[in-house]
């Protein structure tokens, strides 16, 4: 394995970036597109339940089926990387619009109401007292959104577009173990430590969480 | 002063909870909205800071209509203190404190020095200022909860049952520091209660709502204990209303007899008694003595703490009877 990553250093170095790219792109643009779809869910009550059920069936459809069929629906090329961006935006969104919206819900509403009576708005209100107390629960969905995204890249590689999943589909075609090593053990590390990134930021923002 | 001119409260679904109400709280004083549940007293309460919009009818801060203000300005200018304190949880006791002057516009700095002050004002020490809401028992979040309401000092403060979800050991506790803070501060005060015994130790009038939401008597506790308006006053505020009026009658006028038989000190004060009264207690602490003490006597002590008379189970019975012609 050492042999094969002193050899192939630039290939693997590239499909890292490559992987890291198509990984957490679409968990930005999932983050800021669920915001305000979890948020509408909890302000419009009847909202909530078609919001969860749409995106319970999107997170339903194979990733490949979707890696495939998008170039058709978006006119975009077979190996446009955007059509992995875009699937993976989609199971971001469909993970995370849920979490947000269930972050909110889980504000006490006491608190929410005390919040009003002291003279928030309801704009400051969310931004300042709302979001901070869902972030648990929030953050807790973007470490599943996160590991997920980052496996789910490599599927990709069965259309031509996958970071370090292009490292077993070589392997596969050369009969040859260990590239196919080399991407599972560098995207189980890589999973790793993206997840932990986000436990250190979540216990820097939310000390109030372990105080009891 | 808090105007309330014939104000209607009718919920979707047709439930009336607040009936041509027309109420006045004086300026200064601490008014108790009290009465059963179902009774519409928390409605009420939250219709003067706009939480909720009555269905008919006006309520006026100072001669101005509150509907005419906007909502969240309004809020800001009124002090808000609920049952479990509600407290923001992601917020230490400091930057609880902190809120409504940092909504005022008060850089978070100026905002925290000045909620320093406050956790002292309602007997919090400074070590408390930089936990969260979770390390604090119940009844030292209430105490935040207080600071926060004090902490842009509002002339008006809503209590909804402030001070119901502690035991009764801190709740008469917090009920005399509150005494006192209202004393120095002469807010204009509504508080919302179920309980008649909190509404009669801490209001200056007292407003008993019955359900359906209309206002059954307005007086102060006196008053209320003395001449109930009807029955269901009566019944509500309790059996033993005689016994309990007497907390507002001073002792200062009843007659004593010399000590005579009382084991006292070099210093003059009295030994092995349950109890003593003096001329600043009420009669019904006299009264109590006078059933509690194994000699049916209660002794009375000057600021020295040396007994300086007695009064006898027949004397205070006459005392009573005296007093009513």
């Amino acid at each position: 394995m050492i042999e094969y990553l002193r050899n192939n250093s630039e290939i693997v170095w590239q499909a890292l970036q490559e992987h890291l790219y198509l990984a957490l792109l679409p968990i930005l643009f999932g983050f800021v597109i669920s915001l305000p779809l979890g948020y509408l869910a909890v302000r419009f009550t009847w909202l909530y339940h078609p919001l969860v059920n749409t995106f319970g069936v999107l997170y339903s459809i194979p990733s490949l089926a979707l890696f495939v069929f998008l170039p058709v629906i978006l006119g975009t090329k077979v190996l446009s990387p955007i059509n992995v961006v875009v699937a993976l935006t989609i199971y971001t969104v469909a993970l995370l619009a849920r979490t947000v919206a269930d972050g909110l819900r889980s504000v006490d509403p006491v608190v929410a109401q005390a919040a009003t009576a002291m003279g928030y708005r309801r704009t400051r209100r969310l931004i300042d007292v709302e979001l901070p107390i869902a972030l648990p629960v929030i953050l807790a969905g973007l470490r599943v959104a996160t590991v997920s995204n980052i496996s789910l890249v490599s599927v990709g590689s069965l259309i031509g577009i996958g970071g370090l999943g292009q490292l077993f589909t070589r392997g596969f075609q050369l009969f040859y173990l260990e590239p196919i090593l080399v991407g599972v053990v560098l995207s189980v590390l890589l999973a790793g430590i993206a997840d932990l990134i986000i436990v250190l930021v979540q216990r820097a923002i939310t000390p109030w969480t372990r105080a009891a | 002063m808090i105007t309330f001119e014939d104000v209607v409260k009718v919920y979707r679904g047709g439930a009336t909870a607040v009936d041509h109400l027309s109420l006045e709280l004086p300026t200064g004083k601490l008014t108790v909205l009290v009465g059963p549940s179902g009774c519409g007293k928390t409605t009420s309460l939250r219709m003067i800071n706009r939480m909720i919009a009555p269905t008919s009818g006006r309520i006026l801060i100072d001669g101005k209509d509150v509907a005419e203000q906007d909502e969240a300005l309004l809020r800001r200018s009124i002090g808000y203190v609920i049952q479990h304190a509600g407290l923001f949880p992601h917020r230490t006791v400091l930057d609880n404190v902190a809120t409504v002057p940092v909504l005022l516009g008060k850089t978070r700095r100026e905002a925290r020095n000045a909620a320093y002050e406050l956790l002292e004002r309602v007997g919090l020490s400074a070590d408390f200022a930089k936990r969260y809401p979770a390390q604090l028992s119940g009844g030292q979040q209430q105490r935040v909860g207080v600071a926060r309401a004090l902490a842009a000092d509002p002339p008006i403060m809503l209590m909804d049952e402030p001070f119901s979800a502690v035991d009764p050991v801190v709740r008469a506790q917090l009920h005399t520091e509150f005494l006192r803070l209202q004393q120095d501060l002469g807010k204009t005060i509504a508080m919302v209660t179920h309980d008649i015994d909190e509404a009669i130790k801490l209001g200056d009038h007292v407003a008993v709502l019955r359900t359906g939401g209309r206002l059954a008597q307005f007086a102060t506790p006196r008053e209320l204990l003395a001449n109930p308006a009807d029955d269901f006053v009566a019944s509500f505020v309790g059996r033993d209303r005689g016994l309990r009026s007497l907390s507002f009658d001073s002792a200062a006028e009843l007659p004593v007899r010399p000590v005579d038989g009382i084991e006292l000190d070099e210093a003059g004060r009295p030994l092995g008694l349950p109890g003593v009264f003096t001329k600043g207690d009420s009669l019904r602490v006299v009264t109590d003595l006078v059933i509690s003490s194994p000699g049916g006597i209660a002794v009375r002590v000057g600021p020295d703490g040396a007994a300086d008379g007695q009064v006898s189970h027949h004397e205070l019975a006459d005392y009573l009877a005296s007093r009513r012609r």
